[in-house]
């Protein structure tokens, strides 16, 4: 990209794939944005004029709002956590030298490939079935009364829902960083009389940071929109309504355009403030 | 203190012998160099020493303590890594005070510990810095911080040159004979480089193939090479090989004459000769030689010899330094 020239055919190049993904991003923000302002119930008369901050305001009063919020931060951190957690620990393990290596390392990786509302479907029936689920049987073989996860700890098993789709893709960016630690370093913190847990904790844990840094960032992003796993397994039902799932029913329930967008214009402007707020706690990780 | 044997050592990996049997007494204080071409084990027997690597047979005394199944924090060494292995996330000082912290010293004999090794070193504008920051002989000088804040009873330094270029080399070389000189402690550095062996050694160990060829001062693998190999490795340009006839003047199977070690005339001599190709550095000229009987051969003459390719000339070696060698190559 040295000469004018090249510069200039390289613009020409890359225009069509820059207009199209800027309408592809730019037509549904703006559509939000003006249906945010009206009153449009398409059930109930339709479109029916500008009505100011009026959507706005009605959001952010309904009883619903909060709750709401705190659920998805309850999701989002909690998947988070666990991936994270689990995932050093599984990227450690794989790193290890084991017979069927290749094997298990597909495996692990397999829950990422299952589309979110099979996996939810085949949790909610296989495993988390109060009758004929796998834990039911399990709690039952050990004589306990089987948990009712889905109306008792709601929250919480979408959480463990949503983790074991997330985890691979944790697991394999923090393979790949472990993967590229030089064994020097280790074995001269070895000589530097590090013992293992410190060793982890001075050497492993730094080198990973970068890589911590992105799976955060790329999940956050992800894992504030998750829809399927709840409209699947709870409806938004016993507390598990999420942002995104509150717009979903303000739209398609209470056929409320107007409302849901507002909720929309609200979602964006959360996901900026998280993004933000991790760029600037993290972003200092990636400039190193 | 720092003394160390080796005793019978043997390592394996797999059906592979990489160290066949190694006997070694390195007295305390001394800076020996094993030195041998890639692949001859040296490395290994450095990790062995270091317990980064397991034995197989035989048995490793520190101080006359047997260390053999100890692991590394315990045998009081500090090691230098070819590619230094700093920690890319922590400053110069941190990297300095890292073996003092795990040695759970208190903050202020850590302070005084680093900013003492760092004078040494001459790395006190530098302790805010991270590795990624520095030079590669910055760097290298770090790594050796990490290693002495420890006062460990030895160093033991695995190819820490080979990633400088020519000029700093030789710098970086001085500073650790200087370095060895003040503390005093005991030091192995392994090479495959036979000029820094020559040049920083009190000893040397010449390995091949996972074998002791020769162990002795930097002059008496020169002037009293036990083999060939040995001959042949420690030396620049390489000793001159020659076996039939000339050989068999002398009643042995080969002989060998170091470059430095013939006369040059371009009227007579004991071998003909006409002139390859002709190395003017300046304060010596390298002549390869194509001679009839002997062979070609690489002659140094001082300063300059003014012959260029394809002059005739006449080589006559010492007779006071040609090495014999017997049929299973070593010297008589």
């Amino acid at each position: 990209m040295a000469t004018q020239s090249s510069r200039s055919a390289a613009r020409l190049m890359m225009a069509p794939a820059v207009i199209l993904l800027l309408g592809w991003m730019l037509v549904p923000l703006l559509m939000t944005l003006w249906f945010s302002f009206r009153a449009y119930l398409p059930l109930r008369g339709g479109d029916q004029g500008f009505v100011g901050f009026d959507n706005y305001v009605r959001f952010v009063t309904s009883s619903a709002f909060w709750p709401s919020i705190v659920t998805t931060l309850a999701i989002v951190v909690g998947a988070l956590a666990i991936c994270i957690i689990f995932g050093v620990l599984l990227a450690i393990l794989l790193d290890q030298q084991m017979w069927g290596q290749g094997v298990v390392r597909i495996l692990i990786i397999a829950p990422f490939f299952v589309m979110p509302t099979v996996s939810a479907l085949v949790w909610k029936n296989i495993f988390m079935d109060p009758v004929n689920g796998l834990f039911a049987h399990l709690w039952r073989f050990f004589g306990a009364d089987p948990i009712i996860w889905l109306s008792d700890i709601p929250v919480a098993s979408i959480i463990l829902i949503v983790s074991w789709q997330w985890l691979p893709f944790a697991t394999l960016i923090l393979l790949t960083a472990i993967q590229s630690l030089d064994t020097e370093q280790l074995e001269a913190a070895e000589m530097d009389g590090a013992p293992v847990l410190k060793r982890f904790w001075f050497i492993v844990l730094p080198h990973l940071g970068r890589a911590i840094t992105i799976v955060i960032l790329i999940q956050t992003i992800f894992l504030l929109s998750i829809f399927a796993e709840i409209f699947v397994t709870t409806g938004g039902a016993f507390g598990t309504r999420t942002l995104t799932y509150l717009i979903f029913q303000r739209v398609l329930e209470s056929q409320n355009v107007g409302l849901g967008s507002a909720g929309g214009v609200y979602a964006i402007i959360l996901a900026n403030i998280v993004a933000i707020f991790l760029m600037r706690i993290v972003g200092k990780n990636l400039d190193a | 203190m720092g003394s160390i044997r080796l005793e019978g050592v043997h390592k394996a990996f797999g059906n592979v012998n990489v160290i066949p049997n190694v006997d070694l007494d390195i007295k305390d204080g001394e800076f020996v160099v094993f030195v041998g071409p890639s692949g001859c084990g040296k490395s290994t027997l450095l990790r062995l020493i270091a317990g980064l690597e397991d034995l197989t047979k035989g048995r490793i005394l520190i101080d006359e303590q047997n260390v053999t199944n100890a692991p590394p924090a315990k045998r009081g060494l500090s090691m230098v890594f070819q590619s230094y292995a700093l920690y890319p996330h922590m400053t110069v000082y941190n990297n300095i005070a890292f073996p003092l912290k795990m040695a759970e010293m208190d903050k202020a004999t850590i302070d005084q510990k680093v900013r003492a090794a760092a004078d040494v070193l001459n790395l006190n504008d530098y302790l805010d810095r991270r590795p990624g920051q520095l030079s590669g002989g910055q760097r290298q000088r770090v790594a050796i911080g990490r290693a002495i804040v420890r006062e460990p009873s030895a160093f033991l330094f695995d190819e820490p040159l080979s990633n400088l270029d020519a000029a700093l080399r030789v710098n970086m070389r001085l500073e650790i004979t200087e370095l060895h000189q003040k503390l005093g402690a005991t030091m192995i550095y392994v090479t495959h480089d036979q000029v820094e062996a020559m040049t920083m050694a009190d000893k040397i160990v010449v390995l091949q193939a996972g074998n002791v060829e020769q162990f002795g001062s930097p002059l008496e693998l020169y002037n009293k090479p036990a083999n060939r190999f040995v001959a042949g490795f420690i030396g620049s340009p390489k000793m001159n090989f020659v076996a039939g006839a000339p050989a068999a003047e002398h009643g042995v199977h080969e002989i060998g004459v170091r470059p430095e070690h013939f006369d040059l005339s371009t009227t007579d001599g004991k071998w003909k000769g006409t002139v390859g190709v002709a190395e003017h550095l300046g304060s010596d000229t390298f002549l390869h030689i194509k001679t009839d009987v002997a062979g070609l051969l690489t002659v140094r003459a001082d300063g300059e010899f003014g012959v260029k390719h394809g002059d005739t000339v006449y080589v006559t070696p010492n007779p006071d330094k040609i090495y014999k060698f017997n049929e299973a190559g070593l010297a008589v």
